[in-house]
């Protein structure tokens, strides 16, 4: 006769309650796991779908992500000269917050070198990739834009033309892909007053250089299109991504394009754990301390639910000792009942889990490798938070049934 | 390791002897004598009553020889063998309670959770019966005492007498060789406690089970067989007719 079943059938109000209590507690705590784990996937997605093999960066710097690069757009031509590059591509990104009607839109804004990449590569829930070299977007499914959408950004009107699942940026933003000419556009707007007041000032300053007093015709030049002046180079990308013929040789191409002095190099590798180490490693250590403090604060409520339900069972517990059940009836009692809470909350957990999850502003991914780790985590605090609730069934007389 | 009572006694038939049983409870200015000397020998197939006022020293004696609460000083023989030398176990306590004794309660002392028939099981699986087995020993019993049919209700579905008589029959279980009770009718009516009585004189008669009996009801003292009272730790053999006669 198995008691410890006996008994959660008896109570079995109490137990479900129970159950389900301890069940929310461990659904926090695989909850946090989860976002744990969605830090982790979301910050890399971008460097594992882009699958480029090198990134080629403004020189020092741990850009693009990490911090701010800049680079000339010149520089992807140059990559591709460099034997064993297959295509470089120009890569620019930033994160813009604007409203679109009565709420904020954030989003984060990632330029596709067309016509190389047109977003083929973007896992689409509806639409298509980009079909021209302007005035179009794909948007991440959490932006919340419907397909046809005409969207002001600027000066400029984009049309979303496809709708991407999944693609979020390390900060948790839903990405907006547009062609790197028009996320340049939407990076470097600027109001109309800004650029007559640059050019003024352009005037005034060159005025006051020898190279404007000798050759004042110059000065003529101050108050044309930036993009039109010789000496003002075009604007800056974030960076290259270069894939290679065979990316085995990545190590030799680095050093080519390394050697450069004015940019820096990393492969994939790199790019992804000068993420984790930098932008995301504090988020990182807070939700996984956050989470040990769970499991911790989860062990010490089970230990008091086991220990009452012991103490309830005292009396009980106590005849059978009088009628001569030994240690391991009473151990098998109180342990069977433990592990029976523990898996009961354990799969609430995952069931509600389930249900909730998705509705989180941000990714909450539970992976089969996370589930295995806290089912044995909840194997072992069942263990050890029954440890109370047996020292009373061990120390209680036979006496107390007499009582 | 229980030793045998010796060859030649002519005492092969004693179901439980105990000699000179002191308890002694605290130390120096707090100490209390509980019991004092107490001796006594019950036969196969007797029933006794232990009568004495509350605080006399009867639950003392009883948890002394239920192997429950050690005395200070003295002897338990159990079954031919000694298992107590002052508070010196000799053998396994729990493990001899299981096969040789049977305890019934004031109270029922039911385990709540589990059903009347069950609550009979669990003691036959205690002592080693398969859970079929089991199932069936305890129906045998159940039925036996009376009841059962209510075999599948659980112990706050009967009544107080149905309560003690499923008592009665999980204390059965192991086939003891005694049974000890205290104050078992208390939560009873007269009917139902004179009942509880013959049930206990039916058992130990038919079945050979020794039956110790702490009892406040002198009401039913004409079913037993052999009658002691103790007084202030003191243990006495009294005369059975003059008790008798009196109620």
């Amino acid at each position: 006769m198995n008691l410890a079943i006996k008994d959660i059938s008896y109570n079995i109000g109490r137990f479900v309650l129970t159950a389900v209590g301890i069940g929310m507690l461990l659904m926090v705590v695989m909850g946090m796991g989860g976002i744990y784990r969605g830090v982790v996937e979301d910050a890399t997605l971008l460097i594992d779908r882009l699958d480029a093999d090198l990134w080629v960066v403004q020189r020092s710097t741990r850009g693009p992500f990490a911090e701010i690069s800049r680079v000339p757009a010149k520089l992807s031509d140059r990559a591709l000269a460099v034997p064993g590059v297959r295509v470089a591509r120009e890569f620019v990104y930033h994160t813009i917050q604007r409203q679109d009607g009565d709420r904020v839109l954030r989003m984060a804004v990632l330029g596709l070198s067309w016509p190389t990449d047109k977003g083929d590569w973007i896992p689409l829930v509806e639409g298509r990739p980009l079909g021209q070299s302007r005035f179009e977007l794909i948007a991440d499914q959490t932006l919340k834009l419907p397909l046809g959408k005409q969207i002001e950004i600027g000066n400029e009107v984009y049309q979303v033309v496809g709708i991407s699942g999944g693609m979020i940026s390390s900060a948790g933003d839903g990405i907006a892909f547009l062609s790197s000419a028009d996320a340049l556009a939407v990076q470097l707007d600027v109001p109309g007053e800004a650029v007559r007041l640059e050019r003024a000032a352009r005037e005034s300053r060159g005025r006051l250089f020898d190279v404007g007093i000798q050759q004042p015709a110059l000065l003529e030049n101050a108050t044309r299109q930036s993009g039109q002046l010789p000496a003002i180079a075009r604007p800056s990308i974030s960076a290259v991504l270069v894939t290679l013929e065979h990316p085995s040789d990545a190590k030799a191409v680095a050093e080519v394009i390394g050697g450069w002095t004015d940019v820096t190099v990393y492969t994939a590798d790199e790019q992804r754990n000068l993420l984790l180490k930098g932008s995301v490693e504090k988020v990182r250590s807070q939700i996984g301390l956050f989470r040990i403090l769970l499991t911790i604060i989860a062990t010490i409520i089970m230990a008091l639910i086991l220990y009452t339900l012991t103490l309830d069972k005292l009396h009980s517990i106590a005849l059978l000792k009088l009628i001569g059940a030994s240690n391991s009836v009473l151990l098998g009692l109180i342990l069977q009942q433990a592990l029976i809470l523990g898996a009961s909350g354990f799969a609430i957990a995952y069931v509600v889990g389930q249900q909730i999850f998705p509705k989180f502003p941000r990714r909450v991914i539970i992976t089969s490798e996370d589930l295995i780790q806290l089912a044995a985590i909840v194997f072992v605090i069942s263990i050890a938070s029954s440890g109370l609730g047996v020292w009373k069934a061990m120390v209680v007389s036979p006496n107390e049934a007499l009582a | 390791m229980s030793t045998p009572l010796p060859a030649d006694d002519p005492s092969a038939k004693i179901a439980i002897k105990a000699e000179s049983l002191t308890k002694i409870y605290g130390a120096g200015n707090t100490e209390v004598v509980a019991m004092r000397d107490a001796s006594m020998t019950v036969m196969a197939g007797e029933v006794v009553a232990l009568l004495g006022p509350s605080g006399s020293g009867k639950s003392t004696f009883l948890t002394a020889v239920g192997l429950i609460n050690p005395p200070t000083s003295g002897k338990i023989y159990i079954a031919n063998q000694l298992i107590m030398d002052g508070p010196k176990a000799l053998t396994n306590l729990r493990s001899f309670r299981r096969k040789h004794l049977g305890f019934v309660f004031q109270k029922s002392n039911l385990i709540p959770f589990l059903k009347a028939g069950e609550n009979v099981q669990i003691a036959c699986e205690l002592n080693g019966l398969s859970s079929r087995q089991a199932r069936i020993r305890a129906l045998e019993l159940l039925d036996y005492l009376g009841i059962k049919d209510r075999s599948q209700s659980y112990p706050s579905m009967l009544s107080g007498g149905q309560q003690q008589r499923v008592a009665v029959a999980r204390a059965l279980a192991n086939r003891p060789s005694v049974i000890l009770a205290d104050e078992p009718t208390a939560a009873l009516d007269s009917f139902r406690g004179r009942q509880v009585m013959e049930l206990f004189t039916k058992v130990a008669h038919e079945q050979g089970t020794s039956v110790i009996v702490v009892t406040h009801d002198h009401r039913s003292l004409d079913v037993f067989d052999t009658l002691y009272e103790m007084e202030d730790g003191k243990l006495t053999q009294k005369a059975k007719e003059p008790l008798a006669v009196a109620h």
